[in-house]
């Protein structure tokens, strides 16, 4: 089997289609990972033991089951309960929920992290409770822990191929599909590994740079 | 005679099994700076830090300006305080911190500024100028743009001092507020508390290792150990003549480790 050239061209466009749900798929997913992380960290902070208890064990079957299993629960099951989803809404529903209970961690370590000095000051300061998180806390645990987050979303990135699963024409679905019909895998397996791999390389740089803005705060 | 502005009374404190506070009482007028000396785990900073509601209580009162602190009167009956209780209360204290506890992301203005502009509605116009005026005096006014990590020690703590009193509190604590400085730069925030109590009529109480300071800043001096006042009297009482045992105890442990009195 030789390598085409001319079927690369032909394949192409419909591969950069592919990529850009992908992308897509990724950015609202990191940001979606990015909010839910925050809420289960807070949520289990919360006084309230019933709160605290439940998202826990919440976050702890979320992160016990593989997120493939998820994806067909969202898209596949969720619907004989009345709830139908777009694949896609699917996709980044399961992505997010999964790698929030992820990033709930990193968030838990960089609110652990201010020392407890800050919150001594900021009741010194009567500032009220959502004042002290809005105002000192989380400004000061946030940006220690964006190159940990940046970390969570290229590993997410690296597992849309698994949106393929619920049909959500991403690149690797889209490559499939090609190959599918013209019986070639060479080409468009190659360049999908190509596509992530550059679009990764292209993440750890920016991720580097964001180790070197943010990875210290000077006290 | 006035009523005191802090009434404690019969105060208990544990952490865990060690008892911290002891039935405690204490009462301090208006105005007056105190003192409070003692060995490490004598309940000094406790006291200190329960009067900012930075602890909880495990039994008796405390009574702030006429106000019940921990506790609030509904019909007659003395109920625990709830958040908007405790709030209220704070606003007439003020602690600065042995670690300073500056916010390490705001500049010195915004470390000033935000607690007035959050808690009291203050505009930033006029926040700024309060603060600027702060700032002038504990003599850090040029630093107003710096941020706290390209501040000296002591000048970290003099920020802190601004910051506390701009909520006009009518009670400042200070705990140990020289402990985490380099000798060459106590005498800066000394000077900077000496002022405060000459220009205010603010009620001060003081945690302090500083026996030469104590001496000359306070009206009063509480030795505490064990979690109790064991004696209490004007500073050239207990420096000079110390009748408890304890006290003589520790006094002299302290000019032996070459604190000056």
């Amino acid at each position: 089997m030789e390598w085409d050239w001319n079927f690369v061209r032909e394949i192409m466009p419909t591969l950069i289609q592919g990529v850009k749900i992908t992308i897509l798929a990724t950015v609202l997913g990191s940001v979606l990972a990015a909010i839910v992380g925050l809420a289960i960290a807070l949520a289990r902070r919360s006084p309230n033991r019933a709160v605290s208890r439940s998202v826990g064990w919440f976050a702890e079957f979320i992160r016990g089951t593989p997120l493939l299993v998820q994806l067909y629960f969202i898209f596949y099951v969720l619907p004989d309960f009345g709830i139908l989803l777009p694949p896609l809404v699917a996709g980044v529903i399961g992505l997010g929920l999964h790698y929030g209970t992820y990033t709930a961690e990193v968030y838990r370590a960089g609110i652990d992290n201010v020392p407890r000095g800050q919150w001594e000051a900021a009741k010194a300061c009567n500032l009220s409770g959502y004042n002290s998180w809005t105002y000192i806390i989380l400004p000061q645990a946030i940006p220690p822990m964006i190159p940990a987050l940046a970390n969570y979303l290229i590993a997410m990135f690296k597992e849309t191929p698994l949106l393929s699963a619920i049909t959500v024409l991403e690149l690797m679905n889209q490559a499939k599909s090609v190959a599918n019909t013209y019986y070639r895998y060479i080409e468009p397996m190659t360049l999908v590994g190509a596509f992530f791999l550059v679009i990764s390389l292209c993440s750890v740089v920016l991720l580097r740079w964001l180790e070197h803005r943010y990875g210290r705060i000077e006290r | 005679m006035p009523a005191p502005i802090i009434k404690v009374d019969a105060i208990s404190k544990s952490f865990g099994t060690f008892k911290v506070l002891d039935g405690l009482s204490m009462q301090v007028m208006p105005g007056e700076k105190l003192a409070l000396i003692g060995p490490s785990g004598s309940g000094k900073t406790t006291i200190l830090r329960i009067l900012m509601t930075l602890e909880k209580i495990d039994g008796g009162h405390i009574q702030i300006d006429g106000e019940q602190l921990y506790h609030m009167e509904r019909n007659g009956r003395l109920l625990p305080a709830d958040e908007r209780h405790l709030a209220k209360m704070r606003q007439k204290i003020g602690m600065v911190f042995q670690l300073f506890n500056l916010f390490p992301h705001k500049c010195v203005m915004d470390n000033v500024t935000l607690a007035p502009m959050l808690t009291k509605g203050v505009a930033r116009p006029a926040a700024e100028k309060r603060a600027m005026e702060l700032l002038d005096m504990v003599g850090l006014a040029d630093k107003a743009k710096a941020m706290p990590a390209q501040l000296s020690g002591g000048q970290k703590q003099r920020v802190a001092i601004a910051r506390a009193l701009a909520l006009s509190p009518k009670i400042m604590l200070f705990d140990e507020v020289t402990s985490a400085l380099d000798p060459e730069l106590v005498e800066e925030v000394l000077n900077v508390m000496r002022k405060l109590a000459a220009e205010t009529d603010m009620t001060m109480l003081l945690v302090t290792h500083e026996m030469g300071f104590a001496h000359d800043f306070a009206d009063r001096v509480l030795f505490f150990d064990r979690g109790r006042i064991v004696e209490e009297g004007k500073p050239d009482e207990i420096f000079r003549h110390p009748k408890q045992e304890r006290t003589q105890g520790f006094l002299k442990k302290i000019i032996a480790a070459g604190h000056r009195v």
